[in-house]
């Protein structure tokens, strides 16, 4: 049967996408109006479309530095959870025993503990040992990462047949070779869901890194956006053009990777 | 390879290092706290169970449990409801589907503490002037009253994950055998009767997922509850995550606050296996 087209249903759709992005045009225009103009006329685009606000903006949020710090952390933790769960996770479907399924079912079970009941002996801990820090926040990432990276690749690992691995082994590989040159490439697919969610998550966390970085200069963009508000509450022009300058780098990725991002969103929670 | 190699613990090691000390160990530690005099620095003496006994007689945390439970129960119905709907339209004779999709999905992308900024603003500036505009002054003062506060939370939680719940049913709905659809339209269903017969236990599975990441995202919320109302006015928006937020960095009362995040890893852990248990049971009935 071929589908009919639903007219009604086309306009119901656009008029919900409008609505839904209502807050962000309504975010943009006003980033472009003084704080009289705001005062005066939330709704139309502005009298003229003036860089000041972020000019400003930019300046006070350190914006580039704010931005490689965000894209340091993200990107180490993210390659870290990558390989160290796929290893582990590795370790875990070719070894079957009673042990390798304690230890799945204790990450597996991790997830249920929410961060609020570890955050405090976490960072008092951690404190002791001078690492809070950005080494020390991508190490918990990678802690608290692990879980659903785990899950995911084990539940990928145990679709590829032993044999291979086998095969690899009788023509001379070790396990790191067979591990690294064998199945690790044929779990891109994996890779990539692994990958998405872990960078939506570490991306745009805020409360570790309140808890964790606080060094001036070390900030990532949540952190500085947050400090940037208190000094701006009154001050919506310079607010909202610092909003903007926040969420400018997430729209670049969301227009790259769309079609990867919703497939992995969709693949983690499916699996 | 066997758990005997060497090679076992070592493709092991990372993570379960990272994960004993910044999960596990911290856990142990946080229940043993829990039930001492800790201050952050000194272990103090051990009270037994005193801080859990306060903390039933503490209006402020109880208020705070009240209110997430209040929140976490219209922003489920309210997100599954929408998210379902969504999924239904953008799986439907529609050509502008990849474009919607997309569109109800992008707000997920953004971080929380972000997103309640700029709801913040739509709140105080935009329905204030809009409000003028139509003459509705209800519309003034949003999030300065504990009513209005509470579905300016619902609101903003509904407008984010319902796109990410869309997603979930979307994958569901697509993955429905199509044969079941066109053979239930041939008998002469209705829409309604092909949704209520057909499609739906055919998505239950979806539920079980998604009612598990929005009870547990409502449930656990922080970020968007500091920026949009910090927990304002009065502390009446206040939400579990925050309140034992400051009781432990603000009030410096660690272990009385850590007895409150045990009762919360409790609450949290009962109502996912709860939940999770009973979807299941009826995804076998259907």
């Amino acid at each position: 049967m071929k589908k009919k087209w639903n007219i009604k249903l086309e306009v119901l759709g656009v008029l919900l996408a409008i609505l839904w992005l209502a807050p962000f045009y309504l975010m943009f225009v006003n980033s472009f109006k003084s704080k009289k103009e705001i005062f005066m006329d939330t709704i139309s685009p502005p009298e003229s479309w003036s860089f000041d606000n972020y000019i400003k903006a930019f300046e006070e949020l350190d914006f580039m530095q704010t931005l490689f710090n965000s894209l340091l952390i993200t990107v180490i933790s993210v390659v870290l959870i990558i390989l160290f769960s796929a290893m582990a996770a590795y370790a875990l479907s070719r070894a079957k025993s009673k042990l390798s399924t304690v230890f799945f079912f204790t990450f597996v079970a991790a997830m249920l503990i929410p961060f609020q009941s570890v955050m405090i002996p976490l960072v008092t801990v951690f404190g002791k040992f001078d690492m809070l820090n950005r080494g020390g926040l991508i190490f918990m990432y990678i802690g608290f990462g692990a879980s659903l990276s785990i899950f995911l690749y084990h539940g990928a690992l145990n679709n590829i047949p032993r044999s291979l691995d086998e095969a690899a082994t009788i023509d001379g590989a070790n396990r790191w070779q067979v591990f690294w040159h064998i199945i690790f490439p044929i779990l891109k697919p994996i890779t990539v869901t692994v990958a998405i969610l872990n960078i939506i998550w570490i991306w745009n966390d805020y409360l570790l890194p309140s808890l964790v970085i606080n060094t001036p200069g070390s900030e990532t963009i949540p952190l500085k956006m947050f400090f940037f508000f208190g000094e701006y509450t009154k001050q919506w022009h310079l607010a909202l053009a610092g909003l903007t300058l926040a969420i400018v780098p997430v729209i670049i990725f969301y227009f790259f990777a769309q079609r990867e991002i919703i497939k992995g969103v969709s693949d983690g929670a499916v699996k | 390879m066997r758990t005997k190699d060497l090679s076992y613990w070592l493709f092991l090691a990372p993570v379960l290092l990272a994960l004993t000390l910044v999960v596990i160990v911290p856990m142990l530690l946080g229940v043993y706290y829990s039930f001492t005099t800790w201050n952050g620095i000194n272990t103090g003496e051990f009270v037994g169970f005193q801080n859990y006994i306060d903390l039933f007689h503490d209006q402020r945390f109880l208020d705070s449990l009240w209110f997430t439970t209040k929140f976490s129960v219209v922003s489920v119905i309210l997100i599954n409801v929408i998210g379902l709907s969504l999924a239904l339209l953008v799986t439907g004779r529609v050509r502008s589907s990849k474009l919607l999709r997309t569109t109800f999905f992008m707000p997920n992308l953004i971080g929380g503490l972000i997103l309640g900024f700029i709801w913040q603003f739509i709140f105080i500036k935009v329905f204030a002037s809009v409000g003028e505009i139509i003459g509705m002054e209800s519309l003034q003062g949003w999030l300065s009253t504990t009513d209005t506060g509470f579905w300016g939370l619902v609101i903003l939680m509904s407008w984010q994950m319902a796109g990410y719940i869309m997603v979930i049913y979307i994958a569901y709905l697509e993955g429905m055998p199509k044969e079941l659809l066109e053979a239930s339209e041939i008998d002469g269903a209705s829409s309604f009767q092909r949704f209520r017969f057909v499609v739906f236990p055919l998505v239950a599975p979806a539920f079980t997922v998604s009612m598990f990441l929005t009870l547990s995202n409502t449930f656990k919320l922080y970020d968007q509850n500091l920026s949009l109302t910090g927990g304002g006015p009065y502390n009446s928006t206040e939400m579990v995550a925050m309140e034992i937020f400051k009781t432990a960095f603000m009030q410096n009362a660690f272990a009385y606050a850590q007895a409150k995040a045990v009762i919360f890893f409790i609450i949290v852990a009962i109502i996912a296996l709860v939940q999770v248990y009973l979807n299941k049971r009826k995804e076998v009935e259907m």
